[in-house]
């Protein structure tokens, strides 16, 4: 239980949450017309005749998206209605051709399904979903092309949609933001939606109401558009803050739709229950009612990825890493890639290598990324080449010192680690004789530490450590450097 | 020789094949119908260069052996089709000046056919009436006259007047027609020629203009039974862009004519014996029984209990569905705008619509909005959804009694134009045999009969199952041979 609580006059109040999140379907047409759907098109360049809701067009569904629904659908555990249907839901807007929008509202392709959120300190929390629909996209008005006219893009009418209903459940603005950051990840796992907020390819209505806790709900609006984790978190905030206040002031809640404004981190009343559309949804009488075969539901399943929850449980299990590494390398579908493609080109166990692996991504490679401003989509370091700086240390090749260098090597000339020590010499040696003759010296120049050593000054050990190592330039094998110390100290 | 403006599409077409005259001398005596026929108002724009490019691909196609179905055929189109280069307008002024860059499926299927393009056919406005009174672009006035000697302009029926008129008055051999609740049966029943409306998805809808989605649907208009089979053959066929059209092969229908109707049984459903319409009309129907039966039908009564209900669930659905798909008319992207200066958006879509669209579109639109608004859909469009359902089962149980069912086409002969304009019950009445095939998606055809006692055609209908467009043409075939209609109105345009 959350217990993120609003301090009002007239004591505490608990908010309630639920979210509509708009996901773009990943696919390379529309959901009823063959355009493309690229982001960033000139304007205008990706309509079809019947995205532009010419006289006489007629939809057809591209089972693309909805194979890209009903996958997520299924990656929430959620029942999939094998009969689903769409409807029209209509309303006049320069930026919606038809003058109605393709959704689904009386029979929705995705049923109920959940989603296990994970929150600081731990602790889970499970999410339920209420279902899943999908829809058309609208256009988009240009204000800035002309000085009494807007200007109507097109591109992105028709563009598939999947609209995912929570339930009410979420207490904490932190909630919120975990189960969006939640569900864009399994978005993002299961390919469904690239989950890119600044493009607009995912965005959230977000449903607040506020209520003493243990009473009834109370009555919620509704902040539309909302198009970033932390503006999300900021709008349940601000308005469960103005709820509250205008409540104890005496006033009621009226269900309404408001506008975020990230300026001024306020939000403002766009429109109230009683201006509200009457959108006169029916069934869309140029569609027949969608029937899903089971050898499609079962293809589906099929192609689902290991998930983020599965995927954590395993590295902690099958590759032994800690909870942390492994909550951090699955949070992302990109980082997970990248770290499994690491693995495969190590060639060994996960059971052997894994937990290397996981500490020098987590500590090396995101500390010099984060260095150097990239994501790991673009890290200057692939990795076939990281696997094979793991390999140079594990077989004693390099030192965990060493590995350090050659990998700033690497980031800077783009090399492969093998490559770098060959040329460079920075090879660590275990040669005994070599390391034997260094230490030989080192004794030899420092007998007055040596003999306080023998006398019982025992932590002088890592003195003459770091005198040999120095002498060696680094490239002395620590273990054998130690191992030949301690004998040739001990000696006498 | 007649005159080649005499010859149907099969006449046409066998006469280019054997040589008898060439496609070009057809479509010039059809050119020249068109123009001398300008009075009756049928054509919305004519494209006699059309009709002459395709004579001459068929004339070259004769020499080489490559004739196509309806090679040699010039056909009109009802301007609801769309059509590639050629103004489309539905017949409302909020089209006009609207070119379409793309071609209808069915209009594409003739031209592929081989068929050429006299012009675009006038109709009501969005194909919504009885009598093409509600066309932007004025009504059509039908060939025939009363045989009292009087001259007042008769409706040709509607919504496809345009084409009942230029096919019975000899401007066209045939004529696409569209029937969402008897838009071809009724116009053809009034100007004394058939029309076919196939099931349901059998032609595709993409690139015809909608009005009513869940019950458009396209058919021929033509002189006789034989070239509705021809043109029907050349219009059907799946498309994969109208996701409600039928992904089954297209029967030679042509080839399957046969006027021997024995061990067929033909229901007279007790329903459409309703008060009020003329004697006449019964006394028609009551010959085609007896044709039927000489035929070798066996005649058996059905009962479709649900039919009083078919008219108020067509205004409910067929609104509806407008009022939807009427939306994209916004003066944004094509056809008339109306931009008030210093307007906003909304004063744009309002007087863009309120300019654009005819009286009896604005009605349909509000009555569509109304019955699918918020606490009225329950009442008015879900319950006609669910009776609609009782419609089609009606037809499913009388199947077990009978194969065909026959009935009147319209409950009147034509009447005069501006009679019925006043009153719109009185003329969505038209409809009221018309539109139960119509909510059920079933095959229904009229043919021409005889004539009242004013000289005016009266039409029979017949409706057959879902799919079953043979049975309902060979029984407007044993109609037709027996009903030897051969009037035609006389030319006084």
């Amino acid at each position: 239980m959350s217990d993120y609580r609003i301090q009002g006059a007239t004591g505490e109040w608990e908010v309630v949450i639920g979210l509509e999140v708009h996901a773009q379907v990943v696919s390379e047409a529309k959901l009823f017309s063959g355009a493309a759907t690229a982001f960033g098109a000139e304007p205008n360049t990706q309509v079809s005749l019947v995205d532009a809701a010419m006289p006489g067009m007629l939809p057809t569904p591209n089972i693309e998206c909805i194979r890209q629904a009903v996958r997520t659908g299924m990656a929430i555990n959620a029942k999939i209605n094998a009969w689903s249907r769409f409807d029209r839901k209509n309303y006049f807007y320069a930026d919606l051709p038809q003058g109605y929008q393709i959704s689904q509202l009386y029979h929705p392709l995705v049923g109920e399904g959940e989603i296990s959120v994970d929150l600081d300190g731990g602790a889970t929390k499970t999410i339920g979903i209420e279902r899943i629909h999908v829809e058309q996209d609208a256009g988009k008005l240009m204000h800035d092309q002309h000085p009494s006219f807007s200007y109507v893009d097109l591109n992105r009418s028709g563009v598939a949609l999947m609209e995912i209903v929570s339930r009410p459940d979420m207490r904490s603005p932190e909630e919120a933001g975990a189960y969006v950051r939640k569900l864009r990840a399994i978005l993002r796992y299961v390919g469904s939606c690239d989950g890119n907020m600044e493009q607009g390819s995912m965005r959230a209505d977000v449903n607040v109401s506020v209520r003493k806790p243990g009473q009834e709900f109370g009555t919620r609006t509704e902040t539309k558009n909302v198009n970033s984790v932390r503006f999300i978190m900021a709008v349940i905030e601000h308005e469960a803050r103005r709820q509250v206040d205008v409540i104890e002031d005496g006033g009621t809640i009226v269900q309404e739709t408001r506008l975020y404004d990230p300026d001024r981190n306020e939000t403002r009343s766009l429109r109230s229950k009683e201006d509200a559309h009457d959108y006169r949804y029916f069934p869309d009488p140029d569609l027949l009612p969608l029937e899903l075969s089971d050898a499609f539901l079962e293809e589906c399943r099929a192609t689902l990825p290991e998930l983020p929850d599965a995927k954590r449980d395993r590295y902690e299990q099958e590759l032994g890493l800690s909870a942390y590494n492994a909550a951090v390398l699955t949070a992302d579908v990109t980082t997970a890639r990248w770290f499994e493609e690491l693995l495969a080109a190590t060639g060994k166990s996960g059971a052997e290598i894994g937990k290397a692996a996981s500490n020098w991504v987590i500590s090396d490679l995101f500390g010099a990324l984060n260095r150097l401003g990239r994501t790991i989509e673009d890290s200057p370091v692939t990795p076939k080449q990281g696997a094979g700086l793991l390999a140079l240390v594990a077989d004693g090749t390099l030192s965990g010192t060493l590995s350090k260098q050659v990998f700033e090597i690497m980031l800077e000339t783009g090399d492969d680690p093998e490559k770098i020590v060959e040329e460079r010499g920075l090879k660590q040696t275990s040669d005994t004789g070599a390391i034997d003759a260094v230490i030989a010296e080192v004794l030899a120049a420092n007998a007055d530490k040596v003999a306080e050593y023998r006398s019982g000054k025992d932590k002088l050990f890592g003195f003459f450590v770091g005198q040999t190592m120095k002498a060696m330039q680094g490239k002395g094998n620590p273990a054998v450097v130690n191992e030949l110390l301690r004998k040739a100290l001990d000696q006498a | 020789m007649s005159k080649l403006t005499d010859l149907g599409i099969a006449a046409l077409r066998d006469g280019v094949k054997d040589g008898a005259f060439s496609a070009r001398d057809v479509a010039t005596a059809f050119n020249d119908a068109v123009e001398k026929g300008r009075g009756l108002n049928a054509f919305i724009v004519e494209t006699p260069e059309h009709a002459l490019a395709a004579a001459d691909v068929a004339d070259k196609a004769r020499a080489s052996g490559d004739l196509k179905p309806l090679s040699g055929v010039p056909l009109g189109i009802k301007d609801l089709f769309c059509t590639k280069g050629v103004q489309t307008t539905a017949a409302s002024r909020i089209l006009e000046g609207f070119t379409p860059v793309y071609e209808s499926t069915v209009s594409g299927k003739l031209f592929d056919a081989g068929a050429g393009m006299l012009g675009k056919l006038n109709l009501d406005e969005f194909a919504m009436g009885s009598s093409n009174e509600t066309s932007g672009f004025g009504n059509v006035i039908s060939p025939w006259r009363r045989s009292d000697g009087g001259n007042v302009a008769l409706a040709p029926g509607g919504s496809s007047g345009g084409s009942s008129t230029a096919v019975s008055a000899r401007l066209c051999p045939g004529a696409t027609g569209t029937d969402t609740g008897g838009s071809i049966r009724q116009p053809a029943a009034f100007t004394g020629i058939s029309g076919i409306k196939p099931t349901y998805g059998r032609c595709s809808r993409w690139g015809i203009v909608a009005f009513s989605s869940s019950l458009d649907q396209a058919g021929p208009m033509a002189r006789d039974v034989r070239d509705c089979a021809i043109m029907l053959e050349a219009m059907t066929g799946f498309d994969p862009k109208d996701s409600t059209s039928l992904d089954l092969p297209v029967p030679n229908w042509e080839a399957g004519l046969n006027a021997d109707l024995r061990g067929k049984r033909v229901g007279i459903p007790k329903e459409y014996r309703i008060d009020g319409v003329p004697e006449e009309i019964n006394a028609v129907w009551d010959r085609g029984i007896e044709w039927l039966k000489d035929a070798g039908a066996e005649i058996v009564e059905v009962s479709l209990p649900h039919t009083k209900y078919a008219l108020p669930t067509y205004y409910i659905i067929a609104p509806a569905e407008a009022s939807s798909n009427l939306a994209r008319y916004d003066g944004v992207r094509y056809g008339q705008r109306v931009a008030p200066a210093q307007g906003s958006l909304d004063d744009m879509y309002q007087a863009t619509r309120a300019a654009g669209f005819g009286a009896e579109v604005k009605r349909r639109i509000m009555i569509g909005t109304y019955v699918l608004s918020a606490g009225f859909y329950d009442a008015y469009f879900n319950q006609a959804q669910k009776v609609r359902t009782l419609i089609a089962r009606d037809f499913e149980r009388a199947w077990e009694h009978c194969d065909l069912l026959l009935a009147p086409t319209a409950p009147s002969a034509a009447f005069g134009l501006g009679e019925k304009l006043a009153d719109p019950i009185a003329m969505y009445l038209n409809d009221v045999f018309a539109v139960p095939a119509s909510l059920a998606g079933l095959p229904a055809m009229s043919v021409p009969a005889g004539l009242d006692g004013q000289g005016l055609p009266l039409g029979l209908q017949i409706i057959s199952k879902a799919l079953d467009e043979q049975t309902v043409l060979n029984a407007g075939l044993a109609l037709e041979q027996r009903a030897g209609f051969t009037h035609r109105p006389e030319a006084w345009w």
